[in-house]
């Protein structure tokens, strides 16, 4: 069997001291398979922004440790960690996160710049995203003259331009129209299906997260074993 | 990211608020254009004052008398000395209320050229005329300036009177042309000039000399009438003709020719050295080194003003790029999730910072340099006309580019604390939303 993209051992995040803290995770072991699509599901406020940025090495555990490709994630520092966000990750939010004034293309690229590839080689991988997303015609234009739609597969384009082992996308269709978010849905499931981007993906979209091949469903900062949960309220019925 | 990347969005990040940074860099360039414009003041002036240097003497020359008794205004009155009145100087009475100062004999000339650094001593021979003629033309008074080897005039026309000819050379003073009714300046080279002059005994001589060139008035231009040494020889034979032996061979001074390749230290030894054995020698550099320290204090009070100017400025980039950095939160929140390291953040902010700083001081520094030398330029020929070869602004690429870097340097320290905030950001706080 091979190793897990990512897995997590009785993940635990609180914020703030004393009197204020808050457990906002509480314990939490699962894994991310190569090349699967894996929904977090859970309510406002349950936890799992702050689980998907510990996933992601943004943030560091309270408790608990994270593995990236079997190995404990705390010990990349400084610039093993920076080449580890720049090259494993690609990620799409709630929110788009372009820089307006820049062009599509400048925008695409962000992360080939941040990772240091020169100048012709940025420009030929942009288009060659951009072209994926059937975005070429714009690569010329401000980012803040798309439409919504656009916009999102335009950071879907920034997200998968370094080849990323795993796109996070959080809430991606949550700003959007039904018919311009299940196109992004399929866009996603597309890159996952033939290109073998694991892809994690954040929602409290049910129809979303029925689409993926798993689920795991945060609550109150736990996991919770949705399954077992059916089973017990389909034995109380029967019973 | 790459250094050229980083400067390259830098740049480009400095662009993106046009307005402020165009304000901000309107700061610095009055912080910029005022340093320039005193910087070129000074330059200006001390060179001006280094052209006139060489007029005075050449700086391998020291002038070399007894240390003055000691006269000081607290001492009280000074004691007379029969020997020193009488001997000081050829016309023989002492200026009222100056102290005297013993002659340099002929014995002492001895002693000073056995110290060790004197190349070679001569004594400084002081020659007055009565009076100078062209032809039948009117005479003038005119006042012949000491001979100091080296010496070289700033030129109108002719050529620097010989040092080694055996005939008697002179340059005139550029004011005498027109009076001694010559056309030009050219026109008065070649043509004989006679120096009329009165003797210890009240005897008059008349001394033939060839005017080989016109000196430009300057801030040395009192210095009159530069004779060559043969001319200087015979003018002062004359002038001690039927003087009492003991008075012919004493001087007002010495001249003392050294190496000034040897270094200040070496320079400094011989003048103890010749303190020790009772001399005061002072250098054409001890002259003029007086009146650059009051020029450089000036201009240096003048600088203080422009820096005060920049620092206010670089108080304007703090300003500026604390805003830029609190509108680019997500943003930088951003590149850090994507692996962009606190040191390039900072590297981004610092170097657009430096850029603003960079375009306000090319702008600051090029506005003051052309003002500068506009300015230099109209009042050298109105209100300087008089004093030819003063140009009141004067630019050293050096001093420019030094400039420019300081301006640079204060951006970059200015940039340091919006660009260390930024580099602190912690992505997740920059790119939470609900
Ligand atoms: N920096 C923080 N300081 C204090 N509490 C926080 C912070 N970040 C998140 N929380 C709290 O942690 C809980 C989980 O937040 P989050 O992971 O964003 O939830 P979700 O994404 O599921 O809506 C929330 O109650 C939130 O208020
Ligand atoms: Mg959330």
């Amino acid at each position: 069997m091979t190793t897990p993209v990512l897995q997590v051992e009785d993940l635990r995040k609180s914020y703030g001291r004393g009197a204020t803290r808050f457990d906002a995770l509480k314990g939490v072991s699962f894994e991310v398979r190569q090349g699967e699509s894996l929904a977090i599901v859970g309510k406002s406020g349950s936890g799992k922004s702050t689980l998907m940025h510990l996933l992601a090495l943004l943030d560091r555990p309270t408790e608990g440790r994270v593995l990236l490709h079997g190995e404990p994630a705390e010990r990349l520092q400084g610039a093993a960690l920076n080449r580890a966000r720049n090259k494993t990750f690609g990620f799409v939010f709630q929110q788009f996160f372009l820089t307006p004034g820049q062009s599509v293309l400048e925008n695409v690229i962000l992360p080939l710049k941040i990772a240091g590839v020169g100048r012709a080689e940025r420009k030929r991988r942009g288009m060659a995203a951009l072209a994926q997303l059937d975005l070429a015609d714009k690569a010329k234009n401000k980012a803040s003259d798309l439409s919504g739609g656009q916009k999102q597969r335009v950071v879907i384009a920034r997200a998968l331009v370094n080849d990323p082992a795993l796109i996070f996308a959080d809430e991606p269709t949550g700003n959007l129209d039904s018919a311009t978010g299940s196109s992004v849905e399929e866009i996603l499931f597309r890159l996952n299906r033939e290109q073998g981007i694991t892809l994690v993906v954040v929602t409290h979209d049910e129809d979303l997260a029925a689409r993926c091949d798993r689920r795991i469903t945060v609550r109150d900062g736990l996991l919770v074993d949705v399954d077992a949960e059916a089973d017990a309220e389909l034995g109380e019925a029967a019973a | 990211m790459k250094t050229a990347d980083v400067l390259g969005t830098a740049v480009g990040n400095t662009f993106r608020s046009r307005t402020r940074t165009i304000l901000t860099i309107l700061a610095i360039f009055i912080g910029g254009f005022t340093l320039t414009i005193t910087t070129g003041l000074g330059t200006g002036i001390n060179q001006y004052i280094d052209q006139t240097v060489a007029g005075i003497g050449a700086e391998d020359v020291m002038t070399v008398t007894h240390e003055q008794a000691d006269a000081g205004l607290d001492s009280g009155p000074t004691e007379y000395d029969p020997d020193a009145v009488e001997l000081n100087g050829p016309g023989g009475a002492t200026a009222p209320g100056r102290s005297a100062i013993d002659p340099i004999t002929a014995d002492d000339l001895d002693m000073i050229a056995g110290i060790d650094g004197v190349e070679s001593v001569e004594p400084s021979k002081r020659v007055s005329v009565d009076y100078a003629q062209v032809g039948d033309g009117t005479p003038y008074t005119m006042s012949v300036g000491t001979f100091v080897p080296g010496m070289e005039v700033e030129l109108a026309a002719g050529s620097q009177p010989d040092l080694d000819a055996t005939a008697n050379e002179i340059a005139i003073p550029v004011d005498y042309v027109e009076a001694f009714g010559f056309d030009s300046d050219a026109d008065a080279v070649g043509a004989t000039i006679e120096l009329g002059l009165t003797d210890a005994v009240g005897g008059t001589h008349v001394v033939d000399a060839e005017i080989v060139g016109v000196s430009e008035a300057g801030l040395a231009g009192s210095l009159g009438a530069s004779p060559n040494p043969a001319l200087t020889d015979a003018l002062y034979e004359a002038q001690q003709t039927g003087a009492p032996a003991a008075q012919a061979e004493r001087y007002g001074s010495a001249i003392v020719r050294f190496d000034p390749a040897a270094g200040d230290d070496a320079t400094q030894a011989l003048k103890d050295d010749l303190a020790d054995a009772g001399f005061a020698a002072t250098t054409v550099e001890d002259q003029i080194g007086a009146f650059k320290t009051v020029i450089d204090a000036i201009v240096l009070v003048l600088n203080a003003f422009a820096v005060i100017a920049l620092v206010a400025a670089g108080f304007g980039i703090v300003n500026t790029l604390l805003m830029s950095v609190q509108e680019r939160t997500r943003e930088i929140g951003l590149m850090k999730a994507m692996g962009m390291s606190s040191g390039k953040v900072f590297g981004l902010f610092s170097t657009e910072a430096t850029f603003i700083g960079l375009l306000g001081a090319a702008v600051g520094v090029g506005a003051g340099m052309a003002v500068g030398l506009g300015l230099g330029n109209v009042l050298a020929t109105t209100l300087f006309a008089d004093l030819p070869g003063l140009m009141l602004f004067a630019y050293e690429p050096l001093g420019v580019l030094s400039i420019v870097l300081l301006i640079m340097a204060i951006a970059f320290l200015a940039g340091t604390i919006p660009a260390a905030r930024a580099a602190r950001q912690d992505p997740i706080e920059s790119l939470r939303y609900e």
